[in-house]
Order: C-alpha cells, then structure tokens, then sequence
C-alpha cells in the first residue's frame, strides 16, 4: 500500500501527570475511519484522561494527537463540527425536556430543529421526547447524552462510559444504539471497564492499567494469543472419560458429578469428533475471555 | 444574531421559568418586602395629629383648613380631657364663645409641641383676621420634593434595585456553578461557539429579567393601598436598570468562579447581597445612619443604583442624575468582570 493511510484517531507517545501521578504514561494507538474502537481498563486506568486529550479537553503534557488529520489542542474550531463526544457525567442544561436538550445542543452547531426527531428515534426515546431531562431514568439519560453528542453529524463519535451504572436490560438497549451508531458509517471510540461488553461491541482495544496500554488487537486475536484452552462441557455419562481422552487434540478430561470438562485448543477438531459420536447432551462451550487476557497481563483478577 | 445566542437564551428563560424557588426569588421574595414595608410605613409621615375638640367656632374651622389635624368632636369636656389623660389623643381643645382652652399630655413632648405651636398659630391668625388688619409679613410654604416623599416613594426604587441585585448575582454565579459543575460548560466548549456568545445570552436573561421585575414592583406599587407616583420623567431609569444589572452580574460571575457548590454560591451572594442592601438603604433611608456607615455606603454599587432610581423615578431629576450612579455601576462592572474573567474556570 502506498501513500498516507487516514486514521481517525492517531495518537503517538501521549503523557500526562498530576504531580507524582502519570495517569497516562506513553500512550500510542490508532483509530481507523469507521471502526469501534475500545478503551478497556480498570477506574483509575487513565482511560478518561487519554479520551480527554484526543477530544482536545487537554493538552498532553508530551506525544502528539491528530484528530481527523488535526490537532484538536488548542481548541480547533476547525474540527469541532466533526467530533461528537458525551461526557462521563450527563451533562445538560436545567430543566429542559429531551427534546429541547437536542435542539439547544443542535443550534450550538447551526443544526436545523428537524433532525431532533431521527436522533431521538435513533436513541429509543421519542416517546420521551416532551419529558424533563431529570425525570428520565438512568438507562434514557445516558441515551439521551449520546444523541446529544450525536446531534450534528460528526464523524468521530467519543463515548466516556456510556454503559457505566446501568442495569444489564438498559446496557443492553445501548448497546443497540452503538451498534446503530457505527452502521450509520461513525467512528466510535469509547471507554468501558466492563470487558465482555467490549469483546461483543469492538472492533478493536486498547487494554490499559496505571496509564499504559498493555495490548491492543481485536478481542479474537487477543484471546487467541493467549493460547489459552476451550472448555467443552457435557453431561456425566455422554460418553466414556476413556473414549474422550483417546479423541485427537484433547488436552484434558475432568470428571465430576454434574458434568464432564474436555479441555483443548482445537475446539472445532473435538467438536466435530464429538458430534460424529452423537455425544453433545448438554453442551456448552467456553473460551477464554478479555478478562483471561487481563489476567495474563497483569497477573491479577480483573476488578472494574 | 446566532441562531445559538437566540436558542441559548430561550433555553435559559425555559429553565428559569420552569423553576419555581428561582421565580419566587426574583418576583415574589422582593415583592413581599415591597408589601410588607409599603404598608408597615404607608401612613408614618403624612401622619394627622389627632385632636378632641369640644364646642365650635371659626378657630375650629381653620385648622380643619391646614389639612394637618384630625378632628375628633366630643359633646362632654370631661370624656375629652380624659381622652388626653389616658394617652389616648395627645390634646383636648375646648370652645366656648371666644374663649380657647388647649388641654394637652406632656408627656409626649414631640405631639405636645407640634399641637402647642399649630393651636397659637392657628388662634393668632383668626385674632388677626378678627382685626381686620392686612397682614405685615407673608409666610409661602412650599415642600422640596416634587411629592411629599411617602414611604413607597422611596421604598420602591430601593426594592427594585435590591430585588435586581439579587436576581443578576444569584442568576449568574448559580448558572455558572451548576453548568461547570454538571460539565454543561466543557461540553459548549466543545462545540464551535464563542464564549462571548454564551456570556452575552445569559447577560440578556439577566436583563431581561430586570426589567419584568422593574415593571412587576411598579405596577404593585402604584395601586391604590401603596400609592407610588413616578415622576414624568422615568425613562432614563431604564439605562440604570441596564447598568446595575451588569455590575450584579460580574459580582455573581465572581462568585461562580470561586464557589464549587451551588449551596456555596447562594451562601456566598447572600453574604455579599443582604448587608449591602441594608447598608445602600433599601428599606431605611441610609441618611440617618452615622457618618461612617454612609461613607462605606457610598462604595457599594447598590447604594449608587438605590440614589440613582430614587433620583430618576421619584424626584424626578430627569437624565442628569444619571451620570455618577452609571460612572460608578459601569466602573464596577469593568473592574469585577476583569477579576471574574482572570479566575474563570471551565471545570473543577
């Protein structure tokens, strides 16, 4: 490939400190254009500072950032019509019911009212739409903040823990929205400490402890390289322990009352053997997850 | 203008109107006071001096004329001597043909004198009259204001002026505090939309504000239980209005940059907002305080807006009594708006 690729986000070797602390200690990563990038970590990770200084909400005490081809520090007119961010706290103005939120937010930008009804449909709160902000439920407020982010068409798309606090029905209902969100052609980064949230969501990660990235891929490649086992579980007595262990690429068979655990790293190779003996009752299959990957990273539990 | 300076303040006037404790503290909160001192004090000042009058005669009639007495007619001198006894009325008058008797209680030496010296005054005149005589020496008697300043008279300038303090402070450094507090700030600062914008939409609000409450707190109290009369020549208070409103503004500005709470920050205006009114002499006029305390009035921006409304709106002094309160209101606008712009912070 020759020439400049176009990334959305390019950030190079970005620091920051508050007096003894590096919350974000070189930090590197690039966003391509329409991609859903995650930025996965612990609170206290340094997840929001680094959100802060690609948005242009501050400046890097070292490292460069462009945004969109620009730097967005100091605060780049130029750029702002581009960029949609939702802060992590929600942020609106007193009293004003959803839609008139979207459409005081809409002419900061010189957006006509008549794309305040699609955002809301987009978010899932049209029939909301007359309802004070303050009176709309955890879950609404945060669809709410994101449509506002949204209101103007940008290109890139921040997104500071948005599923933060929500119950699982309402975290699920956002993801619908994000998902929407990148159909419509956006760039998205966002921040999480929920891990199996990002696996489902990302194209991509960043996974970061105390300021730095540890490894950054996509949720498969990351698992993958962590050659960890698939667990295949089935019921006692499917089929003998014996003939399981003679199976090509078994690694392990452990027995107990309730189930039976073959281990391997040819999930597909075992599967199939175990289907031609008609011995899937009761199955269920786990691999490892981000949060394996965390754990191999940083030899601790993962603790959001 | 912008489209983003129009639908910012409309979202702020939405805000405001949908709030009722900020409602009640700009119109309600300062028409209580308005209310409650315009009728405490409605009659102190054009007080009557009562009078029990017993018999009659042209001495009777005349200081009917004055306008300064109230006559109160008793057939039994003994039920009007005792009257005076009991504290009740402060003299009893007793005709009977050419004689005058004036019974009065010492004890009230200020009503005692006032009595004293408009019986004789009145008794000298009819004597004089009686003599056919034309008088040697004319006495005109005018007063100095253009009405008799009743209470309301400068109650109200006084009012509206604090109730207009009240509204630009709390309505700035409140807005300013909840907006960097909930991050409503970063994220305008986010958008391509000049802090300039933003500043002068809400200082719009503010004077908007300003002048319902000027017209609310004059409307009530020219109706007939208070009975203000504005002097002809009002319109040069609308400026002033204009210019205290800004100042109030940059003081509330200030703050908003230095509280981190809302709670704070109406602490913090009160502190600033209540001693001031007292001392810029909203609801007593500041003239019989001590020496002192008018010097130190005369460094506060509410007690020049106070002088400048009383001036304008009642004394009718007309645009010329414009000039050191606006010197003073946009000195303090410029100064405090400077050290609010130096300390303003987009986020905690």
């Amino acid at each position: 490939m020759t020439g400049v690729r176009a990334f959305a986000v390019e950030a190079v070797d970005i620091r920051k400190s508050y007096g003894e602390l590096k919350a974000v200690d070189g930090v590197s990563f690039t966003v391509d254009e329409g991609e859903f990038f995650g930025i996965l970590g612990p609170n206290g990770a340094g997840k929001t500072t680094t959100l802060e200084i690609v948005e242009g909400l501050r400046e890097p005490d070292a490292g460069t950032v462009a945004l969109l081809g620009e730097s967005p520090w100091p605060r780049n007119l130029k750029l702002l019509p581009r960029v949609g961010v939702q802060l992590q706290a929600s942020s609106f103005f007193e009293k004003l019911t959803a839609r008139e939120q979207l459409e005081t937010f809409g002419s900061l930008y010189g957006v006509s009212k008549s794309i305040v009804a699609d955002m809301l449909e987009l978010v899932g709160l049209l029939d909301k739409a007359d309802v004070q902000e303050n009176k709309l439920s955890g879950g609404q407020r945060q669809r709410l903040s994101i449509a506002c982010a949204l209101v103007h068409d940008p290109d890139v798309v921040f997104l500071d823990e948005p599923t933060a606090a929500l119950d699982p029905q309402a975290r699920r209902n956002l993801w619908d929205v994000l998902r929407a969100i990148q159909a419509r052609g956006k760039t998205i980064v966002y921040t999480t400490h929920y891990l199996d949230e990002a696996e489902i969501l990302c194209d991509r990660v960043a996974i970061m402890d105390r300021g730095r990235v540890l490894a950054m891929d996509s949720p498969a490649a990351l698992v993958r390289g962590l050659d960890a086992p698939t667990r295949i579980t089935l019921q006692p007595g499917a089929l003998p322990a014996e003939t399981a262990r003679g199976i090509e690429g078994v690694d392990d068979v452990h027995e107990e009352d309730a189930s039976m655990t073959i281990s391997t790293r040819k999930p597909a190779v075992v599967l199939s053997a175990l289907a031609e003996r008609g011995a899937l009752d009761g199955l269920q299959v786990r691999t490892a997850t981000l949060e394996d990957v965390f754990l191999d990273l940083t030899g601790r539990e993962y603790r959001a | 203008m912008s489209t983003a300076f129009k639908s910012l303040s409309v979202a702020m006037v939405k805000g405001f109107l949908r709030d009722r404790m900020a409602l009640f503290f700009m119109f309600v909160f300062p028409l209580m006071f308005l209310v409650v001192f315009g009728l405490l004090f409605r009659d102190s000042g054009a007080d009557k001096i009562k009078l029990a009058v017993v018999g009659d005669g042209p001495v009777v009639a005349a200081l009917e004329r004055t306008g300064a007495v109230e006559v109160q007619r008793f057939d039994d001198q003994q039920a009007a001597v005792d009257k005076v006894k009991d504290g009740d009325l402060p003299a009893a008058l007793i005709l009977s043909g050419n004689d005058v008797r004036l019974r009065f209680a010492a004890s009230d030496q200020v009503a005692a004198g006032t009595v004293n010296g408009l019986v004789s005054g009145v008794v000298d005149k009819v004597n004089l009259g009686a003599t056919g005589q034309p008088p040697a020496f004319r006495l005109d008697q005018q007063p100095v204001e253009d009405a008799s300043l009743k209470p309301i008279q400068y109650l109200t300038p006084g009012i509206l002026s604090w109730g207009v303090s009240i509204s630009a402070v709390f309505g700035s450094a409140l807005t300013l505090v909840s907006w960097r507090k909930k991050q409503v700030l970063r994220r305008i600062r986010l958008a391509p939309i000049s802090a300039f914008t933003v500043l002068t939409s809400r200082v719009v609000v503010s004077v908007g504000v300003a002048v319902l409450q000027a017209a609310l707190f004059v409307a009530v109290a020219s109706t007939p239980p208070f009975g203000l009369k504005l002097s002809g020549d009002w319109y040069p208070a609308l400026p002033l209005l204009v210019l205290g409103t800004l100042a109030f503004f940059a003081i509330g500005m200030l703050v908003g940059a230095f509280c981190k709470s809302e709670e704070a920050a109406s602490g913090a205006a009160n502190m600033l907002v209540l001693p001031m009114s007292f001392l810029s002499g909203t609801f007593f006029p500041i003239e019989n305080a001590p020496g002192w305390l008018q010097a130190v009035s005369k460094v506060l921006p509410l007690r020049h807006m106070n002088d400048g409304m009383l001036d304008i709106l009642v004394r009718g002094k007309g645009i010329g009594a414009l000039v050191v309160p606006s010197a003073v209101l946009v000195g303090f606008t410029l100064v405090v708006g400077f050290v609010a712009s130096r300390v303003f912070r987009w986020e905690d």
